[in-house]
C-alpha cells in the first residue's frame, strides 16, 4: 500500500452560467484588470488514497467523484496524481 | 387517515412546519429520524426544508446517502408518493429520483421572501385540488433554488407535462423556464423550491399552500372509498 494525493477539480459546467465567476470578474474590472476576459470558479478537492498503484488510485478517485463529489447534471471534474507521499 | 412520514436529517428546520400541515390536512404525519431504515408502513414520504450536513459540498449531496434514502427510494419506484420541498427537492435531484439539480442563485443572494407560482399540473399526489393555471402566493427561503438540466431533459420536462409549478410574475432564482417543481415519469415524486408548508392559513399570510397536503390526504381517501366492494381478490367497481 502506498499513499498517492489525488488533487481533484471540480467545475461547473460550461454550459451553466456562473454568477460566483461573473462576480469576481465583475470586482476586478473595478479594480483595473481590464484584461480579464472570464472568470469561472470551482471546488478544489485533495484527497489522500491508501492504493498499491497510482492508476487504482486514480480509478478509486474517479468513483469518488462519480457517486459523491460531483453532480454530473451541474458539474465537471478533472483528477491528478498531484505527489506520492513518503512510504 | 394517511401515514405520512416526514424524514428528519441533520439540519432539517422545516419538518415541525411540514408535519403540521399534513396533520392539519387530517394525515397521520409522523417524524422518521434519517438514521432509520425503515418508513413505518407510510403512505406519502415527505423530505422537509432546511440545510442538511449543512449543505457541506453541495445542497443534499450527503442527506441523499443517509440510511433512510434506501427505503424512500424503495418507496418511491414502487409508486408511493414522495413529496421534496425545497431541501427535500435538492436531495430528491441528487438522488436521482428527479431529473436535474438545484444550483447557486443566478443573483446569489439568499431569498427569503413571496414568489407566485402557476399549478401546470394537478394530475400528482400533490396537486389534485388546484385548478389548473391557478397562480399560488408562497415563500421561497433559498441560495440555492435554481433550477437546471440539460437541454434534452428540459424539452422532455416540458413535452411531457412534468413541470408542476411555474414562477409568474417574475424568476426569483434563474431557473431554467421558470421551473418552480417537476415530477419525475410515474408522476408519483414531486419537488418544489417554494414553501406550501408555510401559508396553510390565513395567520400565515394565506392558505394557497394547504391544499398540497389535502390533495395527498384527498387521493388517499378515494381509493379506499372505491374499494368499499371489494372482497378478496375480486374488486368491485362501485
Amino acid at each position: 500500500m502506498n499513499a498517492f494525493t489525488v488533487e481533484v477539480r471540480v467545475m461547473p459546467r460550461a454550459a451553466l452560467l456562473d454568477p460566483q465567476g461573473q462576480a469576481v470578474e465583475h470586482a476586478l474590472h473595478a479594480l483595473g484588470f481590464a484584461e480579464v476576459a472570464g472568470v469561472r470558479i470551482g471546488k478544489h478537492v485533495v484527497l489522500a488514497v491508501n492504493s498499491a498503484t497510482p492508476a487504482e488510485a486514480l480509478a478509486r478517485a474517479r468513483a469518488m467523484c462519480d457517486r459523491l463529489l460531483a453532480n454530473p447534471v451541474t458539474e465537471d471534474y478533472e483528477l491528478t496524481l498531484a505527489t506520492e507521499a513518503a512510504p | 387517515m394517511t401515514r405520512v412520514a416526514v424524514i428528519v436529517f441533520p439540519g432539517s428546520n422545516c419538518d415541525a412546519d411540514t408535519r403540521a400541515a399534513a396533520q392539519e390536512a387530517g394525515a397521520d404525519a409522523y417524524y422518521v429520524w434519517h438514521r432509520a431504515t425503515d418508513l413505518e408502513q407510510a403512505d406519502v414520504v415527505i423530505l422537509p426544508g432546511g440545510f442538511s450536513y449543512g449543505d457541506y459540498l453541495r445542497s443534499g449531496a450527503i442527506a441523499r446517502f443517509s440510511p433512510i434514502m434506501a427505503a424512500v427510494t424503495d418507496h418511491a419506484r414502487a409508486g408511493g408518493p414522495v413529496l421534496g420541498i425545497c431541501n427535500g427537492f435538492q436531495i430528491l435531484c441528487e438522488a436521482g429520483l428527479l431529473p436535474g439539480g438545484l444550483v447557486r442563485n443566478a443573483r446569489l443572494r439568499f431569498l427569503s421572501r413571496p414568489v407566485w407560482v402557476r399549478v401546470e399540473r394537478t394530475d400528482t399526489p400533490f396537486t389534485g385540488l388546484y385548478q389548473p393555471g391557478e397562480v399560488l402566493e408562497v415563500p421561497i427561503a433559498h441560495g440555492d433554488g435554481r433550477y437546471v438540466t440539460d437541454e434534452r431533459t428540459a424539452r422532455e420536462l416540458e413535452a411531457n407535462g412534468r413541470v408542476v409549478w411555474r414562477y409568474v410574475r417574475d424568476n426569483p432564482n434563474g431557473s431554467t423556464n421558470d421551473i418552480a417543481g417537476v415530477t419525475n415519469a410515474g408522476r408519483n415524486v414531486v419537488g418544489i423550491m417554494p414553501h406550501p408548508e408555510r401559508r396553510t392559513t390565513s395567520v400565515l399570510g394565506g392558505p394557497d399552500g394547504a391544499r398540497v397536503f389535502h390533495s395527498m390526504e384527498a387521493r388517499h381517501a378515494t381509493p379506499h372509498a372505491v374499494d368499499v366492494g371489494a372482497a378478496g381478490d375480486h374488486r368491485l367497481r362501485v
